[in-house]
């Protein structure tokens, strides 16, 4: 507890000095970690291969400490009848579509936080407590955050989920990659428990190679697509379906990354504030000419 | 030289009358909902959900409000910067307005996050690639560059007139060579904060239109572009004005003043220009993105897109431009207010009506509970401000030309 403490307070005290220096220097420096490492993990899910089980559901909550009731209880499959979205009590759903080509069977796909390469949350995030991690992982600190809710409005998986019936202490709630397991070495509890092995954890690039030698190897089974390989600029979290990905709800995103065109705003307004103080200048000079001006004119009347 | 020797006097009215009364009852509906609010946290009260998480807290009493609190820069750079001291009449009251409008903006914000009680946490967390953090940072300085400019109207109020209760008389010398003090410090760097609030206004008036620019694709197409900035600062330049002509015959009428006609149908006629060049920013990003094909559909985005242009920015352009409207109060009064109402519709718009998450069942509509404390608010405010303009100095009554230096002088060029 104490070295969590500490190591808090480190980063507090890291972050106050970036920010102090940041005035004097960039901008930059006030921006928020984001890594994007070459050896970040990834997990990629083969939509072909899930049986709709949600195991994963229970071992999320369970690994995330919320009420996640017995796991017989999720043989149920009435609940795949209405399609869920991931909230404050789960942080993964599993929904069912209609089957794809070359198969009878449905579709079961697994919703969680993307893991976005250029996360939208993390640009966002009005006091800067969401950051990508070397390893992939977009987390953020709970105790930073004022719960604004824009990283809710600027996801473009609309993942952040917030607890809105909660008078105090109310949290944003997202998948977080199993950031304290993976940690520890160990499999995100989803993947772990995955009993027909729709999930595989690996490095990105690597689970690209995969992805494609699946398609190539298999193409009656798969559409020639891995949802996450370029949208918004590459997901941490990709998908191989045998059906296009809109018909399975995914939102059609372009190739470039969310916070793109407003941080390219951002920055040119700001621009080493050369842009604010030139207008301080102007209005300052026009203001002493207009005055100046003025006095002029009345002195020559008098 | 002409120019208008202004006389600001705290106004002799009694504060209560019917409309007062009703206006009390409003802002008590919206506290009990406020109150709802803060024991049983946002969702027992609002209609906000994970797929729409922000709403008219967010669109009208932060947004809005702030748009429509652009009364105050922009006179300030009308009299103070350009000074033009002719309009130094309306000066203090658009001053009022910007003062408690960005007052209750900070309310709306404090309401509105989830963790109020770290509503300090941007001021030393810093993210300079957020927008919110800049909207955050310039509007918290830039009120309280609003709460210096109007301490003038304070001290001049109570200099030589302090009279504290009880055993604190004794310190009424003192507290009287303070605000003396304070008087001349403040005439003297004025100007410091007159040119920081009309810079901190562009910037944060433009960038909470980049707010919604990273939502991408979540937003209609209609309202969702790169210049989204730009258009924010024009509209809440052009709406400057006309907030201050509404709002100066709202208290004409309710104060049973005469007008300021000579004064306001000068700014009148200012308006339309600076509508025109919105106006064509607007049209032009529509034509360069091709965006006019959504207006063939009927739907809520192209209906409400329609009224904002038509009956907030064309009709009014269209009356601003005739010289009968300006020298009538009544229809000077219409035009300003529908401007007042198409920049209060741009914003609802941008942040409510074009933003459509990808996986909504349902839109979203504001309760009963959060219309209850956005009216609530402006209730609030209206009463504020009444009750300011009756006991200082702010509104100038015309006909009186007592001669009064102008407040705010620069070093270097004083007489």
């Amino acid at each position: 507890m104490s070295g969590k403490s500490r190591r808090d307070f480190l980063k507090k005290s890291a972050l106050i000095g970036a920010g102090v220096a940041g005035f004097s220097t960039t901008t930059s420096k006030a921006a928020p970690k984001n890594i994007l490492s070459e050896d970040r993990m990834g997990v990629l899910v083969d939509t072909t291969a899930c049986v709709g089980c949600r195991n994963c559901e229970w071992a999320c909550k369970d690994a995330h400490g919320l009420p996640a009731g017995n796991l017989e209880s999720y043989e149920d499959r009435k609940i795949l009848e209405t399609k869920r979205r991931p909230d404050h009590t789960a942080l993964t759903v599993v929904n069912e579509y209609p089957h794809g080509k070359n198969s009878n069977l449905p579709i079961d796909l697994k919703v969680q936080c993307m893991h976005c390469d250029h996360p939208a949350c993390v640009s966002a995030c009005i006091v800067g407590a969401f950051s990508k991690q070397e390893n992939g992982s977009v987390i953020w600190d709970t105790d930073m955050c004022i719960g604004c809710r824009y990283c809710m409005a600027a996801c473009p998986f609309q993942i952040p989920a917030f607890e809105y019936d909660k008078a105090l202490n109310p949290l944003i709630m997202k998948c977080d990659f199993c950031f304290e397991r993976t940690k520890e070495g160990k499999l995100p509890a989803c993947v772990s428990i995955c009993p027909v092995e729709a999930l595989t954890y690996g490095p990105r690039t690597e689970l690209i190679k995969i992805a494609r030698s699946r398609i190539k190897r298999n193409p009656a089974r798969y559409v020639d697509h891995i949802f996450g390989e370029y949208e918004v600029g590459g997901t941490s979290w990709m998908y191989l379906a045998s059906k296009d990905f809109k018909e399975l709800d995914f939102p059609n995103l372009g190739k470039n990354p969310a916070p793109g065109v407003s941080e390219s705003i951002q920055h040119g307004i700001f621009a080493y504030f050369v842009p604010p103080v030139s207008l301080y200048a102007l209005l300052g000079g026009i203001m002493w000419i207009t005055k100046r001006r003025k006095e002029l004119e009345e002195e020559g009347k008098i | 030289m002409n120019h208008e020797l202004v006389n600001p006097v705290p106004i002799k009215h009694k504060f209560f009358t019917p409309g007062v009364i009703a206006l009390v009852i409003i802002a008590l509906n919206g506290l009990v909902f406020l109150m709802g609010r803060f024991f049983f946290g946002l969702g027992a009260v609002t209609n906000l959900n994970n797929q729409y998480p922000w709403g008219l807290w967010i669109g009208v009493d932060v947004a809005a409000g702030v748009a429509l609190a652009a009364g105050g820069f922009t006179t300030a750079a009308l009299g103070h910067v350009m000074h033009r001291e002719e309009y130094h009449a309306i000066v203090r009251p658009a001053l009022l307005t910007a003062m408690l409008g960005y007052t209750f903006v900070a309310m709306g914000v404090f309401v509105d996050i989830g963790r109020w009680y770290f509503i300090w946490h941007p001021l030393v967390m810093w993210n300079g690639n957020s927008a919110l953090f800049e909207v955050g940072i310039c509007v918290m300085i830039y009120m309280s560059v609003l709460y210096i400019e109007f301490l003038p109207i304070v001290t001049e109020r109570f200099i030589g007139k302090v009279n504290l209760p009880g055993f604190l008389s004794s310190l009424n010398k003192l507290v009287d060579k303070i605000l003396r003090l304070l008087d001349r410090g403040l005439s003297k760097t004025m100007f410091v904060f007159i040119i920081a609030g009309v810079v901190l206004s562009t910037l944060h008036q433009s960038s909470l239109g980049t707010l919604m620019v990273i939502a991408g694709p979540k937003m209609h197409p209609l309202w969702q572009t790169p210049v989204l900035p730009l258009l924010f600062l024009l509209s809440a330049i052009s709406v400057g004005l006309p907030m201050v002509i509404f709002e100066s015959l709202i208290a004409s009428r309710s104060l049973k003043l005469k007008p300021e006609m000579h004064i306001l149908s000068r700014l009148g006629s200012m308006i339309a220009p600076i509508l025109g060049i919105y106006l064509a920013f607007k049209i032009g990003d529509m034509f360069i993105r091709e965006t006019f094909v959504y207006l063939g559909e009927f739907n809520t985005a192209s209906v409400m897109f329609t009224i904002e242009i038509l009956f907030g920015v064309v009709i009014p352009l269209r009356m601003f431009l005739s010289p009968k409207v300006l020298k009538s109060p009544p229809l000077l009064f219409t035009a300003s207010a529908l401007v007042v109402f198409g920049v209060l519709l741009n914003r609802i718009n941008n942040f409510v009506v074009a933003y459509t998450p990808p996986y909504s069942t349902e839109s979203y509509f504001p309760s009963f509970g959060e219309i209850s404390v956005t009216v609530g608010f402006a209730a609030m405010l209206v009463l504020a401000y009444r009750f300011i303009v009756l006991n200082f100095p702010v509104i100038s009554l015309p006909g009186k030309h007592t001669a009064q230096p102008t407040k705010y002088s620069i070093r270097g060029v004083e007489k």
